[in-house]
């Protein structure tokens, strides 16, 4: 079989390693970003499909595909989808995660 | 830098272990500032983000056991359950979701496993979130093409004659399979027969356990 035209998400069939049977407990976060995106594709809101999610997984590239984690691409997903769609804007993103940081930095160290 | 300790109700919080000493990495700082602005922004409530999260970590495979083992003492459920799985976890008032979820039989012929190629689609309504494996590129690389391999690596091995059907779960379609019941359970009940029903069982991994 060809190759050609084959994305880098779309793996099946492919050699690869033995499966490793790894789990883990999800962190508080990753159950977050879960709930986010499940909140935003709801019947009240819409504003968020899954298929979106998934070509907003792809587009992260090859490289962040297999090195990020797998919430890591769900909440770098999310939120360049909710930029594109003009609901968040990079500008307010970017610093409210500089003060997130620092609140969680200082909360850590009481 | 205290100064931007934004705490804007005026009093201490305990200290919460679960939550706070996870390590403050990039992702997860993007998502609290991604929930708190969307929050402010009224696009959710912090009461439905809460509901939410408390409603996925509610799901576990003790659900899908359920179906599994009315469908393993009662015909006719099993032959609604395999024709749709949403409809016939209503009639245990269990809510499948609203994605269509398909039943696949384990039988002495046929052996199903699932897979998502393309990403992790899983009934998670009935089985809870996917264990990190089946989001491998091992698993979704591998099980369409090596299905007895990969079996294998589980410890499932299959007679020959056994025939493998490998489903590939969508966005729009999923699968629960319907495990084997196992020998010598003719005198368990429908709890007991539950108990035996594992998340893997219903993935197409392994087999149900026996009893002890």
């Amino acid at each position: 079989m060809s190759d050609f035209g084959r994305r880098h998400h779309d793996m099946g069939g492919l050699d690869s390693d033995p499966v490793e049977a790894t789990e883990h407990d999800y962190a508080y976060w990753e159950k977050k970003i879960d709930a986010i995106r499940r909140l935003l594709a709801d019947e009240k809101r819409k504003m968020f499909t899954v298929d979106e999610m998934r070509r907003g997984i792809e587009e992260l590239g090859a490289k962040a595909y297999d090195e990020m984690s797998y919430y890591e691409r769900w909440a770098a997903s999310t939120t360049n989808v909710l930029i594109e769609k003009g609901i968040i804007s990079i500008d307010e993103l970017g610093r409210r995660m500089s003060e997130v940081e620092e609140r969680l930095k200082a909360e850590a160290s009481e | 830098m205290k100064e931007h300790h934004h705490h804007d109700h005026g009093h201490h919080h305990p200290k919460q272990p679960d939550i706070e000493d996870q390590p403050i990495t990039y992702y997860k700082v993007m998502t609290e500032a991604l929930a708190e602005l969307l929050v402010e922004k009224g696009v959710i409530t912090a009461g439905e983000l809460r509901a939410q999260m408390e409603e996925q970590n509610s799901r576990s495979p003790a659900f899908g056991a359920k179906l599994i083992a009315r469908a393993w003492i009662d015909d006719s459920f099993k032959s609604r359950l395999i024709a749709d799985v949403n409809a016939a976890a209503a009639e245990l008032d269990i809510d499948a979701g609203d994605i269509p979820i398909r039943g696949v039989e384990n039988t002495d012929d046929v052996h199903n496993i699932v897979v998502c190629t393309l990403c992790s689609c899983y009934p998670r309504s009935l089985i809870g979130l996917p264990p990190d494996w089946y989001k491998s590129r091992a698993y979704r690389s591998r099980t369409v093409r090596e299905p007895r391999r990969v079996l294998g690596e589980f410890g499932t091995t299959l007679p020959e004659d056994v025939e493998v059907r490998v489903h590939d779960s969508t966005a729009d379609l999923r699968f629960l399979v319907i495990p084997k019941r196992p020998d010598g359970t003719d005198g368990l009940d429908e709890v007991q027969l539950a108990d035996l029903v594992t998340r893997d069982s219903m993935i197409g991994v392994s087999m149900a356990k026996t009893p002890a």
